[in-house]
C-alpha cells in the first residue's frame, strides 16, 4: 500500500469510528421520564423484523435482568405472555395493540416496554461469521400514554474479531459454526446489546426505585 | 536531589491514589448485582426454545434450589421469580403452593399486587 493509500485508509477508519459512536451523543431528553417515573415495567414479547422466528423469545428472555438491575419491578415475562394468550391475544402483534390504560388496569404496570427486534442472527461470509442483534425499544407511561424513553442499538460480533492469522480465522469460523448450530448465538449476545441500549450514560434508562442510586443522574 | 526524599514523596502520592482506586473499584466498577439470578432467565429461555424439553417439575426443582442458594447468600431473588414459580406449580395443579408463591411475590414486590390479586382470584376458578 502506498503512503497516500495508507493515509486514506486510516482517514476512513477514523471516520468510521466517529460515525460508530466515539463522539459523545447529546444526552437524552428525560423530561417526560422524570415527570412520570415508573416503579414497574411490563415487557411485552417483541415484534420481530428479523428473519429468525426465535428472535421474539430469544431476545425477550434477556430483558428482565438489565431492567431489574436498573432498579425496576419487572413483571414475570412468561406469566404475562401466557396470561395475555389465554385472554385472546395470540401473539406479539396483538399484544402491542392493547391500549396502555388496559395494561395498567389488568397488570397494574406503571410503564410498558415495546421492543422491536430489527436484526437477529448469524451470517457466514467465506471463513468468517458475523452475529448481529439490533433492537428498538420504547418505554411508555400507562397512565398518560406519553413516551418516557426510547433507544435503538445494534450489537455485532465477528468470529474473526481480533485475529489477523488466516489459519486461526478459519478455525474460529468453524468453531463458531458448531457453536451456532447447537446454541442460539444471537441470544447469548443479546445481554451485550442490552448494556448499550439500557445502561449507557446519558442515553440509557434512569435508575428505578430499587436501585441505590435512584433519583440520581445515570452514570 | 535527595533520592530518599523522592522515594517518600512517591509513596505519599501513591498510597492515597491506590486507596482511591480500591474505593472506586469497590463502589462502581464491580458493583454487586441487586438480585441473586440463578437460572431464572435461562430456564424461561429454554422452555421457549425447546418446549417440552424442560418440564415444569424440572424448572421447579432448579428454581427452588436457586431460592435456597439466594437465601444462604442473604440476597433477594429477582422480580417475577416467585410469580413464575407459582405459575409452574399452577401448571401441575398444585394450587396451595401456587397460591403461596403468588402471595410471596406480592409481599416482596408490592408493585405486583394488581396482577397477583388477579391471578389469585382466578386460581381456583377452573
Amino acid at each position: 500500500m502506498t503512503g497516500r493509500g495508507l493515509a486514506r485508509a486510516i482517514g476512513w477508519a477514523a471516520t468510521g469510528m466517529l460515525a460508530g459512536g466515539c463522539v459523545t451523543a447529546q444526552p437524552y431528553d428525560y423530561t417526560n421520564y422524570r415527570l412520570h417515573p415508573p416503579r414497574s415495567i411490563v415487557v411485552l414479547p417483541p415484534l420481530n423484523q428479523s428473519t429468525a422466528v426465535e428472535a421474539t423469545y430469544g431476545y425477550l428472555t434477556t430483558v428482565t435482568r438489565p431492567l431489574a438491575e436498573r432498579g425496576y419491578y419487572v413483571f414475570p415475562i412468561a406469566v404475562v405472555d401466557q396470561f395475555l394468550k389465554e385472554n385472546g391475544l395470540p401473539g406479539a402483534g396483538e399484544m402491542h395493540q392493547v391500549p396502555v390504560e388496559k395494561l395498567a388496569e389488568i397488570l397494574g404496570a406503571d410503564a410498558v416496554l415495546y421492543v422491536t427486534v430489527e436484526q437477529y442472527g448469524t451470517k457466514y461470509i467465506v471463513i468468517d461469521s458475523v452475529t448481529t442483534v439490533a433492537a428498538h425499544a420504547r418505554l411508555v407511561d400507562t397512565r398518560t400514554g406519553l413516551l418516557l424513553w426510547e433507544g435503538r442499538r445494534v450489537f455485532q460480533q465477528s468470529s474473526s474479531a481480533g485475529q489477523s492469522n488466516l489459519v486461526a480465522m478459519a478455525i474460529s469460523a468453524a468453531v463458531s459454526q458448531v457453536l451456532n448450530t447447537s446454541t442460539d448465538y444471537a441470544h447469548r449476545l443479546s445481554p451485550q446489546l442490552n448494556v448499550l441500549l439500557f445502561s449507557q450514560k446519558d442515553r440509557g434508562l434512569l435508575y428505578g426505585p430499587y436501585h441505590p442510586r435512584y433519583d440520581q443522574p445515570p452514570e | 536531589m535527595d533520592p530518599g526524599h523522592g522515594g517518600q514523596m512517591t509513596r505519599a502520592v501513591w498510597r492515597p491514589a491506590f486507596l482511591m482506586l480500591a474505593a472506586a473499584l469497590a463502589a462502581g466498577c464491580v458493583r454487586p448485582t441487586l438480585y441473586s439470578w440463578g437460572q431464572y432467565e435461562e430456564l424461561i429461555y429454554r422452555s421457549y426454545a425447546a418446549p417440552g424439553a424442560v418440564s415444569p417439575e424440572m424448572q421447579i426443582e432448579k428454581l427452588e434450589a436457586d431460592y435456597q442458594k439466594a437465601r444462604s447468600e442473604n440476597k433477594p431473588v429477582p422480580p417475577g421469580f416467585h410469580a413464575h414459580l407459582g405459575f409452574l406449580y399452577f401448571q401441575l395443579g398444585k394450587l396451595d403452593q401456587a397460591q403461596q408463591q403468588l402471595e410471596t411475590e406480592k409481599a416482596q414486590f408490592p408493585e405486583s399486587a394488581v396482577f397477583m390479586d388477579r391471578l389469585l382470584s382466578n386460581l381456583r376458578k377452573n
